[in-house]
């Protein structure tokens, strides 16, 4: 059974961002858990990049076609247990699972928040993610470092390059043995890491890794939330102080599409 | 008698007419009692004493606050109604803003439950405002916290800061709803009785606006959600209705556990349910559990419900039937359903893995007849639970020590403008609140344009136009201490203020009022003064009361909080994308100063910084703030400004800080022609809190268009500064200059030194 997830009353169709008709053809699924809460933001995220957000639910056991699929934010089943923990039992995350590893031409996979805590949980990625050291919920501005542009999902932007997207939540804090940090070191797997103060005490300030084949991405902040001037952050590390006007997370859904596109 | 629980029935009540039953121990006054065996024609069942009891309480049936509410409906005029789809009575107002779209908001009080136990009882109290808003239709958007401590410094008060505010971050952050704004006040008033009120706005379609009855004989109906369990039994009775009392044992047991995942789930499933418009009636349980959602569906539908208790779904297995009915587990709602729809209602219920259990059907009987076990246990005219408790018309007079406290008005001054305004900035309800508002989520959803520490918080309803609503809420109880019926006026005139400065036009009104004890006829007069002030004003302002909540007894031993009545006002917008930010960021563009400063210092945060609570509050020109407000709507409508505060409590210095460092943007001030203007002294023209009154940046390019205007409403504006990119400091010419660096500090350092 599908699910359509309303935004506010009946969900309009959306115009497409960019003039390219072919993005829109790319066809980006955003899974629905029970508990998940920045779905209907991610998928606003797809389309205002260009491409078609369908929305996925967590029973089905069909991928619908989809060509890539973001695990968005939330607190999937309460994150009573741990982050993630019961999600990736889900009969969808089975057929995720399955795709994304699939070798050459596997499917492109974005975690964010909650999604890159089910990623860990699903052994998609490594380590884990406990409760922030602050010990607090924690909701602000986050500047980040782009470390590896290789991946589907940053193609967009350049190496090095530092973006300002929205952090928001309890258990951020990325954790992981040493080996397993000096291979994503090694690896160039530590895609994001925080700039300035880290926020939470994740390890070496990593704030999102991909796995060896870099299809699949986690990060704790929401580039789905720096995406619509008006709606941002304050800030843009790419521009002028703006009122909400930051859109530093677009690149990661533009990449993504420009790729399978590609 | 039934076999389980030797539970007393009806017939069982008819033949033991002599038997006593504890209606003391659940709060109802020998009076009460007997009314309830009059209407009965006999003593009630433990059962329908339950629920007479709770019913009756004064949470749930406002008996002292009644008479005295009517006024918000008898000053109602009919150009007030225009945008009013549903007015007070329901579980929320519904406001119309306008194609097709419509608003539901509403505030409440959870103040009891989070001084005994801060993290629920904070979270149950966004929980249960949360579920008003989805039984009216609609999908819940946005929460906003008033909240309100004792002294920051007291030992007690980190206890309630640290639980009351991860409890609503807790709660609210795993609904998915953005938190948009809210106060944090400290104040020795509110000791041993903080007040925790909550605030949820929810969107909806005109057509789908849903009601709280149960029509249709032979409708079946259901309850759903969360299992019923043993907590929160006679939250409403015994927590909300009385005052705290050394002597009495731990209440814990009477507060509520959240449940903050069930209720996201029941949030999409309801809508599911709306949408696939599968319910006839449905109604949220809070206060009073299933008693509340039995007879007040029962008594607005066509008069008759009939129940079979034992098939509500327990996780106690050995609760009674009292219980049952008093309980107040959250995260259920109730529903109305044909026969041709259950089908599709179960399988929307099984789709989100939410338990339901059928419990019996609509009647035409006016009766609501509740049985157990096949035995009638209950069997009452549903009105008079829900609407026929008792009213009563308190004694109150103007309190004895007030004249005194009015004649002994605030005198102090300072020579160091400087220190002050650090000193200001920095103390405990002026300091940056980031430290609480960074553990609520202000992102999800995606609608947010406007968010702390901005004057209003702002969100789009309609993505394909912009069309969106903007909300503040705003009390002084200072203010209302020193004078009741003023201080009303003053919280509806910031508010309204709030709003307009955003850009929004003022709409409608929602209100939490926060008082003591009704039976101390001093504050009933601090109660009937607020509620007269609060109706007058919002006539004069013609924005009218869409519903709202009385919450009393705020008291511990003999001394009540000051008089808090805490109002919202909500605000439409075209479109979000006019919406103004409080700090300016344009080098060079002027800063203005709308509206006249007095010297008004009496109940000011200066006077209180200074340990002083005497005089009479600002003047209140309501006329004045509808121009103000008309002022500022037309300039952010029109582009002629770029940036607006409100000036209220701190004043000129406080909205001159805040504005500066919302971008971290300085400026260069003149204030020597204010003070001659307005015949006032400098420390005056910085600290006083006279009302009507704004700073605003305006481009070089539109201010002559926007001193027409200000002209031509006849409104005082005087060119008071520029704003200085290159300076990174708040430079009062003349008087000191303040690097934006040290003032942040000192502004921001305060919260994370008393909590972090």
């Amino acid at each position: 059974m599908s699910v359509e997830t309303p935004l506010i009353g009946d969900f309009q169709p959306f115009p497409s961002a960019s003039t390219e008709g072919s993005l829109a053809g790319v066809r980006v699924g955003v899974v629905t858990f029970p508990g998940t809460l920045d779905d209907r933001d991610a998928m606003r995220a797809v389309r205002l990049a260009g491409g078609t957000a369908i929305s996925l639910w967590h029973g089905d056991h069909d991928l619908r076609g989809v060509d890539a699929v973001i695990i968005p934010g939330g607190f999937s089943y309460g994150d009573y247990l741990r982050a993630g923990a019961i999600s990736r039992f889900a009969p969808l995350m089975e057929q995720i699972t399955a795709a994304a590893t699939g070798g050459s031409g596997a499917l492109p996979v974005l975690g964010i928040c909650n999604g890159f805590q089910v990623l860990t949980e699903a052994h998609l990625l490594p380590g884990s993610m406990i409760k922030n050291n602050s010990l607090h919920f924690l909701c602000r501005d986050q500047r980040l470092r782009v470390e590896n542009a290789d991946t589907l999902w940053t193609s967009d932007y350049a190496a090095g390059e530092e973006i300002v997207v929205p952090l928001k939540n309890q258990d951020g804090q990325f954790v992981a043995d040493e080996h397993t940090l000096d291979e994503l070191e090694g690896e160039g797997r530590v895609v994001f890491r925080y700039v300035g103060e880290n926020p939470n005490g994740s390890r070496r300030d990593i704030a999102g890794i991909s796995n060896a084949a870099g299809n699949v991405v986690g990060l704790m902040p929401h580039p789905e939330h720096a995406v619509e001037p008006g709606f941002g952050p304050d800030s843009s590390a790419r521009g002028e102080v703006d009122l909400r006007g930051g859109t530093d997370g677009l690149g990661i859904f533009t990449s993504v599409l420009k790729k399978l596109v590609g | 008698m039934s076999k389980k629980f030797n539970i007393d029935t009806v017939a069982n009540a008819e033949a033991t007419p002599g038997q006593a039953l504890p209606w003391a121990e659940l709060g109802l006054k020998q009076n009460e009692y007997d009314r309830v065996v009059e209407i009965l024609g006999r003593r009630p069942t433990g059962a329908e004493l339950a629920m007479y009891s709770v019913m009756w309480s004064e949470h749930c049936s406002y008996k002292s606050s009644k008479l005295h509410l009517r006024q918000f409906g008898d000053k109602v005029t009919d150009a007030m109604k225009e945008h009013l789809l549903v007015g007070i009575g329901e579980n929320a107002g519904v406001v119309d803003i306008g194609d097709g779209w419509a608003v539901t908001f509403k505030v409440e009080s959870h103040n009891h439950p989070s001084f005994v136990e801060p993290y629920q009882g904070a979270a149950t109290g966004v929980g249960g405002i949360v579920r008003d808003i989805i039984s009216m239709g609609a999908r819940p958007v946005a929460v906003m916290d008033p909240l309100r401590f004792g002294a920051i410094d007291h030992p007690d008060t980190a206890r309630l800061v640290h639980g009351i505010v991860a409890g609503i971050g807790g709660y609210g952050n795993s609904l998915g709803l953005p938190n948009i704004g809210g106060e944090v006040v400290f104040d020795s008033s509110y000791q041993g009785n903080p007040l925790v009120n909550a605030l949820a706005v929810g969107v909806l379609r005109h057509e789908d606006i849903r009601l709280a009855n149960a029509s249709g004989v032979g409708n079946r109906v259901v309850l759903f959600g969360a299992r019923t369990g043993g907590d929160g039994i006679g939250g409403a009775s015994v927590l909300a209705s009385e005052s705290f009392d050394d002597a009495k044992p731990s209440k814990r047991p009477a507060v509520q556990v959240g449940d903050p995942f069930a209720e996201k789930v029941l949030i999409e499933c309801c809508l599911e349910l709306f949408k696939a418009s599968v319910v006839e009636g449905i109604q949220d349980l809070g206060a009073a559990g299933i008693s509340c959602a039995t007879s007040e569906l029962a008594s607005n539908g066509d008069g008759g419900m009939h129940v079979e208790l034992t098939k509500v779904l327990l996780r106690d297995p050995t609760l009674t039937p009292g219980e049952i009915l008093m309980s107040e587990s959250q995260e259920r709602m109730m529903a109305v359903v044909t026969p041709a729809n259950a089908a599709a209602f179960e399988a929307i219920m099984d789709k989100w893995n939410v338990e339901y259990s059928w419990l019996g059907e609509v009647t035409d009987t006016g009766r609501l007849v509740i049985e157990w076990d096949g035995e009638t246990i209950v069997d009452v005219d549903p009105r008079t639970v829900a609407h026929d408790g008792p009213v009563y018309e308190r004694p109150y007079h103007r309190p004895v020590w007030l004249d005194g406290v009015q004649a002994d008005s605030f005198k102090g001054s300072s020579p160091d403008l400087r220190a002050a305004v650090l000193e200001l900035m920095s103390s405990p309800n002026m300091c940056s609140k980031d430290w609480v508002t960074n553990q609520f989520d202000r992102y999800v959803q995606g609608n947010t344009a406007l968010a702390m520490p901005d004057d209003a918080g702002v969100i789009r309803v309609d993505e394909a136009t912009g069309l969106g609503v903007a909300l503040s809420t705003d009390a002084n109880g200072r203010y209302s201490y020193l004078n009741p019926y003023e201080g009303a006026r003053l919280a509806l005139a910031e508010a309204y203020r709030n709003v307009a400065t955003s850009g929004a036009k003022p709409l409608a009104v929602t209100d939490c009022l926060n008082f003591g004890s009704p039976e101390d006829p001093e504050v009933m007069w601090q109660f009937a003064e607020t509620v007269r002030g609060l109706a007058d004003a919002c006539q004069e302002l013609g924005v009218p009361v869409t519903g709202g909540n009385v919450s009393l007894y705020n008291q511990t031993g003999g001394v009540a909080i000051h008089p808090t009545p805490v109002v919202g006002v909500l605000g439409v917008f075209d479109d979000v994308a006019r919406r103004t930010p409080s700090g300016w960021r344009e080098d060079g563009q002027a800063i203005y100063l709308l509206g006249t400063t007095r010297n008004e210092l009496d109940g000011s945060e200066w006077a209180n910084l200074r340990g002083h609570l005497g005089g009479t509050p600002p003047v209140v020109d309501l006329a004045a703030e509808k121009t103000l407000a008309a002022v500022l709507v037309n300039s952010s409508r029109d582009g002629m400004i770029d940036a607006a505060h409100d000036l209220s409590e701190g004043g000129l210095a406080a909205a001159l800080s805040e504005a500066a460092l919302r971008f971290g943007v300085g400026a260069r001030i003149g204030i020597d022609e204010l003070c001659e203007r307005d015949g006032i002294d400098p420390f005056t023209a910085l600290f006083s809190e006279s009302q009507g009154r704004a700073i605003v940046s305006v481009p070089r390019s539109e201010e002559v268009r926007f001193n027409d205007m200000c002209t031509a409403r006849n409104y005082p504006t005087l060119r008071i500064g520029v704003v200085d990119t290159e300076k990174s400091a708040l430079d009062v010419q003349g008087h000191f200059t303040l690097p934006l660096a040290e003032l942040k500090e000192a502004h921001e350092g305060t919260l994370p030194k008393h909590f972090a």
